[in-house]
């Protein structure tokens, strides 16, 4: 076993052991920070695994941005007490029940087929190559991608927006109805 | 231990992907089944860089890792939003008592 090996398996822990308490804490910011630790290690393999430009995207997208989101959600909405703990154990079986047994034909399918990887190349720096592949044979979904990320952001905008237009059509009436009497 | 190849990363990626899952049918919170979500696209994302690396040895599959990477960041931005508002609305982000649409 050689020391990548090791950094392999140490970083699958950093994914998967604070991924067990983002599913099972009672607690939702401690699932929260969990979930920080996750995202991390998945951070770790991708650069492990050579993809540099993604790691650090990894870093900045859902680090930087998606967890930040989750965790000022979580602080804005009030969180009752007894979520997940009364008679949680009893509602976890059918969903443990069925999770496990797609990760049994996961695992069957993981180990069983001849996936065909062949000898590794040498890790290059990816930057370049990516950057030059969204201007060329990537440019639509680069581009639909870019509409999305709009729309999306124009939606939640308007989601979470005070129900102004109702407010300010009453005062207008009141003035209207004013005017009306004086 | 074997030396470390693609097995083990489908494994490591089956297992994330089973454990959010497990997150999405067990949590009642609405924040907790979006954690879920994250952890199966994460796995998703782990699976397209690993086989761009060991089978295809091209770009592509980063390519399509950074897709997932920013439609995940959208829709973590679009439920929250919707998580927000639901809880303006009915005073909980408990996902079992959103039933309005039910009648």
């Amino acid at each position: 076993m050689t020391a990548a090996d090791l950094i392999f398996y140490a970083l699958a822990a950093l994914t998967l052991v604070p991924a067990l308490w983002v599913v099972g804490s009672p607690n939702i910011v401690h699932a929260g920070f969990n979930l920080l630790l996750t995202l991390l290690g998945v951070a770790g393999l991708f650069a492990w695994l050579g993809a540099d430009f993604l790691a650090v995207t990894q870093l900045m997208v859902y680090v930087g941005g998606v967890l930040v989101l989750v965790l000022f959600t979580v602080m804005m909405t009030r969180v009752p007490k007894a979520e997940g703990s009364g008679g949680g154990a009893k509602r976890a079986i059918l969903p443990g029940l069925f999770a496990l047994g797609v990760f049994v034909v996961l695992l069957q399918v993981a180990t069983g087929t001849e996936w065909g990887s062949t000898a590794l190349k040498e890790a290059q720096p990816t930057t370049a190559e990516i950057g030059a592949n969204f201007m060329t044979s990537y440019i639509f979904p680069f581009e639909y991608v870019s509409l999305v990320l709009l729309a999306a952001l124009i939606g939640a905008a308007i989601l979470i927006r005070e129900a102004r237009p109702e407010q300010d059509d009453e005062p207008a009436a009141e003035t209207g109805e004013e005017e009306v009497q004086s | 231990m074997m030396d470390v190849g693609l097995q083990h990363f489908v494994v490591v990626s089956a297992l994330l992907f089973c454990l959010g899952l497990f997150a999405v049918m067990k949590r009642r919170n609405a924040v907790g089944i979006l954690m879920g979500v994250e952890l199966m696209l994460n796995s998703a994302n782990l699976n397209f860089v690993a086989f761009s690396r060991y089978v295809q040895h091209s770009i592509d599959g980063q390519i399509m890792a950074t897709f997932v990477i920013v439609l995940a960041a959208a829709e973590a931005a679009v439920a929250l939003a919707i998580v927000l508002a639901m809880f303006r609305n009915f005073g909980t982000v408990n996902a079992a008592t959103a039933t309005s649409l039910k009648r």
